[in-house]
């Protein structure tokens, strides 16, 4: 992926990282898959843009 | 020997009337007809009665001696209620069915989303209208019967199908044995399991979902309004989702999903249903009410066309063409549209007033819709009914996301049936000024209705042919006009005039209607006089021009009825 002006700073990076791994173990092992489903839909709606959504998951999908 | 039951089906509410069978032992030989009717539901009797309305005469041979079994189809939209209008029925439906426009969706025992449907000033239905299918096949039927060019034969069961070069040859059974029949065109509105499409061993394109449906009539006393209820993923029926239909006489429609794995056998057994049903009347807050099972009976989602319904001397119509899901009442409703849109189509064929071309558009149009439609029902079913791993999961979130958050509510809206848009019909005028309107019913669609008074509407006035509305503050059409009017309907080609704008009968109209406010000419996008709208014989836009002129209406005509 192409960095934006948008792009997260190293420590907003590292706070991001933090906070889903925490959001993760709070969602429980059995309810990880929907946790992270309801925070791309989330995601995806405040990205307002179906393409780079697309894009994304393209990205997602690499090297799994 | 074909045996249809004598026996009058069972039912709570309706009074099923046993029909005498048509037995080739009381009639003389049968000459060739002009169109021999397979089917007797929706598609077949709208089919008859619009081709009756065209003056063309047809033969209904339906297999049974009574309506149908149970209430199928109990949700009709505007659109079929419009079509009904057309062919005398829809007073009926009106009087007895229950109007509604809201539905609602509910997610651990919180309304999600609410569905209003828009209900326009201008439009004399409802978005929907429920009464059991019972019903409108007793009013269509009793159409049928008042009609002399409709001759319907019950207890005639079709067993083959031979086609030569141009009639068909029909081989049928009755109770008094068989006898042939020779058609010049055989309409198959057979239904779902059509025995002429497997007989032409033709092959039907598209997907069949994974996962069995109830549905159950009840009778049973709930305060409720009449509004669709639905209810996803509840603890009685976890990852399941369940449908309620309020119905005429105290009836009310539950549909539920099955468990992965669960058989139609094991699903209808009594024991299985009365749980199912007392845990959802439990869940809504009637735990304990009484009521009585009137029928039941278990379907799956599948989007199946045709690619094309026009097989030589056969055509098509109806579930007979298609099979599409039951989310967004796609069965009964999408056929009221093929059996109009068949009905002109053929008549005008039949009367020689266009060539087998007209056909081929029916089917282009007519599997279009059914194409568009699966496209539109397939979002439904897949959110409905997830067919795989990562759509139930999509499904989940968005159930879970509902609780708080705006932005996915409405996919609950599963999109209901509507009349497709023929935007790129061979039959629309080229050369007309459909991309300089603004507004107003474009190319290939359906005519919006205008509320002229308290209970006159504009589609009360059209009907039988093509029609011209023509927007003028004259006193009479213009001679150049009149001219080419005159010329198509000494061809033989019914062609109305509405003249809209003028305050008395205008010279050369056949209805002429004042619009003293301007409003039909707003909602027409029409700014000045010398506009106009041609309509086909279904009511929908061939062409419309902001100044119209004797050369391009005469050109439409021809682009609409090709030679």
């Amino acid at each position: 992926m192409t960095a934006t002006n948008k792009a997260l700073t190293i420590p907003g990076l590292e706070t991001v990282y933090d906070a889903l791994a925490s959001a993760i173990d709070e969602a429980g092992a059995d309810k990880t898959e929907l946790f992270l489903v309801k925070l791309a839909l989330l995601n995806a709606n405040a990205l307002g843009h179906p393409e780079r959504f697309e894009q994304h998951l393209q990205a997602a999908l690499q090297d799994l | 020997m074909h045996r249809p039951t004598t026996e009058a089906r069972p039912s709570i509410y309706y009074d099923y009337k046993v029909h005498k069978p048509w037995l080739p032992s009381a009639h003389a030989t049968q000459e060739r007809k002009k169109v021999v009717i397979a089917g007797s539901g929706p598609a077949g009797m709208v089919a008859a009665l619009e081709l009756a309305r065209h003056g063309v005469p047809s033969v209904i041979v339906t297999s049974e001696l009574q309506v149908s079994q149970g209430s199928r189809a109990i949700v009709f939209t505007r659109r079929s209620m419009e079509i009904l209008q057309q062919v005398e029925t829809a007073d009926r439906m009106t009087e007895n069915g229950l109007p509604w426009r809201f539905g609602n969706s509910y997610y651990r025992g919180q309304r999600v989303f609410r569905m209003e449907a828009p209900h326009d000033a201008d439009d004399r239905f409802f978005p929907m209208l429920n009464i059991q299918q019972q019903y409108m096949e007793e009013y269509l039927l009793d159409a049928c019967a008042a009609n002399p060019l409709i001759d319907l034969r019950w207890g005639n069961k079709v067993i083959g199908v031979e086609q030569e070069e141009d009639f068909a040859r029909i081989e049928i059974d009755t109770p008094h044995g068989a006898y042939t029949l020779e058609t010049e065109w055989l309409v198959a509105a057979d239904g779902g399991r059509s025995p002429i499409r497997t007989a032409l061993n033709l092959q039907m394109e598209g997907a069949s979902y994974e996962g069995f449906f109830v549905i159950a009539d009840i009778k049973i006393d709930l305060p409720l309004p009449t509004e669709r209820l639905a209810y996803f993923d509840p603890d009685w029926n976890p990852g399941n989702t369940i449908l309620m239909h309020r119905e005429p006489h105290g009836i009310w429609r539950v549909d539920y999903q099955l468990p992965a794995g669960e058989t139609p056998e094991q699903a209808l057994q009594p024991e299985s249903l009365k749980a199912r049903i007392d845990a959802q009347l439990a869940m809504i807050g009637h735990a304990g009410a009484r009521w009585e099972m009137d029928w039941c009976s278990v379907y799956s989602a599948r989007t199946l066309t045709l690619p094309d319904y026009v097989h030589g001397r056969v055509l098509f119509t109806g579930d007979a063409a298609h099979l599409l899901p039951i989310f967004g009442v796609r069965g009964a409703n999408t056929a009221f549209q093929d059996a109009q849109s068949l009905g002109w189509h053929l008549a005008f064929v039949a009367k020689g007033l266009a060539t087998e071309k007209l056909l081929g558009n029916y089917s282009a149009e007519r599997v279009g819709a059914a194409r568009e439609i699966i496209e539109e029902a397939g979002k439904s079913t897949r959110f409905m009914a997830p067919p795989s791993r990562g759509f139930r999961l999509l499904r989940d979130a968005v159930l879970s996301l509902s609780m708080s958050e705006e932005f996915v509510r409405p996919l609950y809206h599963w999109r209901t049936s509507r009349p497709h848009e023929y935007t790129d019909s061979v039959l629309n005028s080229a050369g007309d000024d459909d991309a300089l309107f603004r507004s107003g019913p474009a190319h290939g669609a359906p005519p919006q209705n205008i509320r002229l008074s308290a209970d006159d509407f504009l589609l009360d006035h059209l009907g039988g042919g093509f029609e011209l509305i023509y927007f003028t503050e004259a006193a009479a059409i213009p001679e150049s006009l009149q001219g080419v009017v005159a010329a198509v309907r000494a061809r033989g080609v019914p062609l109305r005039v509405i003249a809209v704008g003028a305050v008395g009968q205008v010279d050369g109209a056949d209805v002429s209607l004042a619009d003293a406010d301007g409003h039909f000419r707003r909602r027409y996008g029409v700014q000045a006089s010398g506009a106009g709208y041609l309509l086909r014989p279904d009511q929908h836009v061939c062409a419309r021009w902001l100044t119209l002129d004797a050369t391009r209406l005469q050109a439409a005509l021809n682009t609409a009825l090709p030679q």
